[in-house]
């Protein structure tokens, strides 16, 4: 047992060492995937006189927020320890295990090809074509986000009941989650330099080369980034697969823990479960590969043209007009019809509790994950370095855990060790802050990157402290990415289900959770105003989302 | 500490500790409203017994929705810590296993005394207060009556591959199985199992699974008799196809299943715990089931269930002893099947 402990522990040191690279992309990657923009304050850094920064109190803050990162991974492996390997070998070894991981591969790879071939089309043609309409497209492309993919799964099985397995499951996850695709590679195909484009063009190539050779090879970043955020998120997506039938190991956990709770059984398929996201975080760093993609010298590039689409026009309409009646026609016509059939009855006065529940814990959840990002984001910006690197880690990875593997942790530890929180907001939370870390991550970094660090100093110059200039400079100017943090990590607790199903105190129900309640019961009508409430809460936070996305990209 | 007293973070922390000293007095003051229900009845049922539990005596009641194992293996975990000051279930294997742990308080007489014999344990440490029966809901369009198994073990025979269904995740479903453990021992059970595992396919809910049956995707599904009723009662949308095939003959297939309610030992409010159950056992509280849009059995002495069902005395249900049904095993038994 100690020997696969210490391999285990070391396998997680060596993931670790490749998560940080992929974390760097990842607080990019909603918001411009592959963006360099920590770049240029690097240099600024070298001459910052050390010591005179409060990196210690810093570092210290990080640390532990990190240890608390560490929680439920470190629960899995004392579960592991505790059951013993036979019981490790007889719950995980088994055909049941391999039926969900079969599943589960199937599931990704088919998803991601078509979400990168939809998400990169469409960015095309919105961007860099003279489609009709083209910023109408481009906002009704990321509108599907405003929809939990919960909610999509439910008007596709109100409208087709016969919707189940694998291809469904494929076709509504293409749907529910392919503008975390397009989000970067619209931002990315912004910043590219088209003399680039133009130089191949001239070397004989024709359009299409141009486009495989010279345009997607630096879409890469953020395809990657993209498809990483996607493949978390069918790990850990619930509701979408319930609802038509089809089994993955977020819901197999679950199932387990509805018949015997916190059992070593659905553990074990949580370990399992970890296991396939930290091979993701890895497979995705061997993927994207070290090369970098930028342009050099001085001047900045003009924008592309938009190509002539000339009679291709009307096939190329089509892709965004079926995908727009398929992604947002689809649910709003379900929900329509739900909320018609129930006339005013279904509003009843529990909309108004779990609407003003879920908004409480949305913005308290997405403020206190902003605050606990906020030292790492400061260092690893700031005051890069080994150590750093680690911790910051320990921020990502705790986001790319599935929600039910981290609220399975949190519900043994609070009840066997510190009872007084077990069911109570702060732990629910706690909860929220880990599984939303990276996001409050994204928007935090890339403020304060840009808020230069002269200022600072010359603020020190002038006879502020440390501290002071910290807080008197830099937080003023990160105070914009910082809205944005807490509105990226508001979105997906607005969202989250799971953990919120397993954790919440008595008698408090979110928006969520009681429209899961509800479609349980195959009560489709009464479950229909929380749906609509859910997309009326996320809604302007996507158009928030859209609206970053274009800053950051500069536009 | 200084960088994160800030001020700009500092606004952040004030507003986020208002709001979650708002949110945590709250749940303070939700906690200290009453009795705390853990619910695994069906969450409308649960609500219409609360509301009608209140209206009458005025004591405020918060509930909390889960499912039968989840909670029962929860209030063991929690002990004596438990928030929970009731436990209500769809199946008795739950109850028994927080029996079993010497969490439970015993019920006052007044309230067993409402209840028959049979549905109950002897020790009267808990007490049914639904029943439910076991039901094959079949295609009607596929299958007429002599094409109907004669009993549920005869699903397992490979001439019905891939004809029927089950929500074999269920509580209920998992109760169904307690009682075939207990009727035909540990090996038929097994095998009865593996054998679902290969001919059935797996729903997410009995609900899930009889809308399958009503949309031809299986000719049958095993579930309990009341998603019929409802179904028919609202739109029927879901069950126009379906026909109610009862096992009957004392068959594992025709088990009727207690519900149950038992008052945990560690409660700090037995007298309205106790008031609680004996609403629920009482005349006005079982009309809530013969009236409301449940269609469970009401079980109380003389307490009319709806028109609509079948009697409890004509379903010819097996003996089963509730209080030993053993979901241990059970859930072992359906792990090792590879079904959960």
């Amino acid at each position: 047992m100690t020997i696969s402990g210490n391999r285990l522990s070391k396998a997680v040191a060596f993931l670790f060492q490749r998560v940080k690279a992929s974390a760097l992309l990842q607080d990019n990657r909603l918001l411009a995937s592959g963006n360099e923009a920590p770049v240029a304050p690097r240099a600024a850094r070298m001459v910052l006189p050390r010591g005179r920064m409060p990196h210690a109190s810093v570092i210290l803050l990080a640390t532990l927020v990190a240890i608390f990162s560490l929680v439920p991974l470190g629960f899995i492996g004392w579960v592991t320890y505790d059951v013993g390997w036979e019981t490790v070998k007889a719950l995980v070894f088994r055909p049941r295990v391999g039926e969900l991981l079969v599943n589960t591969v199937l599931l990704e790879s088919i998803t991601i090809p078509l979400s990168i071939a939809l998400a990169v089309t469409l960015a095309w043609l919105t961007e860099r074509t003279d489609i009709p309409f083209a910023r109408l497209w481009a906002w009704l492309a990321i509108a599907p986000l405003a929809v939990p993919a919960f909610v999509h799964s439910y008007a596709w099985v109100s409208l087709v009941p016969g919707m189940r397995g694998l291809q469904s499951g494929v076709f509504i996850s293409v749907i529910a989650y392919y503008p975390f695709l397009y989000l970067p590679v619209v931002a990315a195909l912004r910043r590219l330099d088209p003399a680039i484009e133009d130089a191949a063009a001239s070397l004989g190539l024709n359009p299409w080369r141009v486009f495989f050779r010279a345009v997607l090879p630096q879409l890469r970043l953020a395809i990657c980034g993209g498809s990483l955020l996607i493949a978390l998120h069918l790990l850990s997506e619930y509701g979408l697969f319930v609802m038509i039938r089809f089994d993955t190991f977020a819901t197999a956990i679950v199932d387990q823990f509805q018949s015997s709770y916190n059992s070593p059984a659905s553990n074990m398929l949580g370990g399992v479960l970890v296991a396939c996201c930290l091979f993701l975080l890895g497979f995705e760093v061997l993927v994207r590969g070290n090369e970098r993609y930028a342009r050099v010298g001085s001047g900045s590039p003009r924008p592309a043209d938009r190509r002539r689409l000339g009679w291709f026009v009307v096939p190329a309409m089509l892709l965004p007009v079926m995908l727009t009646a398929l992604t947002l026609g689809v649910p709003l016509v379900t929900l329509g019809r739900w909320l018609y059939l129930g006339g005013p009855d279904i509003w009843r006065i529990e909309v108004g509790t779990a609407f003003l529940q879920t908004i409480v814990l949305a913005v308290v959840g997405g403020v206190l994950a902003t605050i606990a990002a906020a030292p790492m984001a400061w260092l690893s910006v700031r005051a890069p370095g080994r150590f750093q690197r680690v911790l910051e880690a320990c921020h990502y990875y705790v986001g790319s855990l599935p929600g039910v593997v981290v609220a399975l942790a949190l519900v043994t530890i609070t009840v066997r060790l510190v009872l007084p929180l077990y069911q109570t907001f702060a732990t629910l939370l706690v909860a929220y802050v880990m599984l939303f870390l990276p996001r409050a991550m994204v928007g935090l970094r890339a403020s304060i990157a840009q808020a230069p660090v002269e200022l600072e100093r010359a603020a020190m110059g002038l006879g502020r402290t440390p501290g002071q200039a910290v807080r008197q400079i830099t937080m003023r100017l990160a105070a914009p990415g910082a809205a944005a943090s807490v509105a990226l990590a508001a979105l997906g607790i607005t969202n989250e289900l799971t953990a919120t199903l397993m954790l919440s105190p008595n008698g408090v129900d979110t928006l969520a959770t009681k429209f899961w309640s509800l479609t349980s019961e195959i009560d489709y009508v009464s479950a229909a105003p929380y749906a609509f409430m859910m997309v009326v809460l996320s809604l302007p936070l996507t158009l928030m989302l859209y609206t970053q996305s274009k800053r950051t990209a500069g536009q | 500490m200084n960088i994160a007293l800030n001020r700009f973070s500092g606004a952040l922390a004030l507003a986020a500790s208002l709001l979650a000293a708002t949110a945590l007095a709250g749940s303070a003051h939700a906690q200290d409203e009453g009795l705390v229900v853990y619910n695994a009845q069906h969450e409308s049922l649960g609500r219409e017994w609360i509301a009608a539990f209140t209206k009458e005596t005025g004591i405020k009641v918060t509930m909390r929705q889960g499912s039968d194992m989840q909670f029962a293996n929860q209030i063991i975990q929690e002990g004596d810590a438990s928030p929970a000051d009731i436990f209500l279930t769809e199946n008795s294997p739950a109850m028994t296993l927080v029996d079993g742990a010497g969490l439970f308080a015993p019920i006052e007489k007044e309230t067993l005394d409402q209840v028959p014999d049979q549905y109950r344990p002897a020790d009267g440490m808990w007490t049914g207060i639904a029943a439910r029966t076991t039901v094959f809901a079949y295609d009607k369009t596929k299958l007429i009556e002599d094409k109907l198994p004669k009993s549920m073990l005869d699903l397992a025979d490979p001439a019905w591959k891939g004809r029927w269904g089950a929500a074999p995740a269920g509580a209920d479903f998992q109760a169904i199985v307690a009682a075939l453990l207990q009727l035909k021992g540990e090996q038929s059970t097994a095998d009865w199992l593996k054998a679902l595992k290969e001919n059935a396919t797996p729903y997410k809910g009995n609900s899930v699974a009889m809308k399958a049956v009503n949309a031809g995707e299986v000719e049958g599904a095993i579930i309990y008799h009341y998603y019929w009723f409802g179904d028919q009662a609202k739109t029927g949308e879901n069950s126009k196809n379906v026909g109610l095939h009862y096992f009957r003959n004392q068959d594992p297939g025709a088990f009727v299943s207690v519900s149950g309610g038992g008052i945990l030992k560690s409660t700090q409010h037995m007298k309205e715990a106790q008031a609680f159950l004996k609403f629920l056992t009482s005349k006005p509280g079982q009309a809530v089931l013969k009236d409301g849009d449940s269609y469970e059995y009401a079980i109380g002495k003389d307490a009319p269930s709806n028109d609509k069902l079948t009697p409890l005395a004509d379903l010819n249900a097996p003996k089963v002893e509730a209080s030993t049904l053993d979901s241990k095993k059970v859930v072992e038994l359906m792990t090792a099947a590879g079904l959960i």
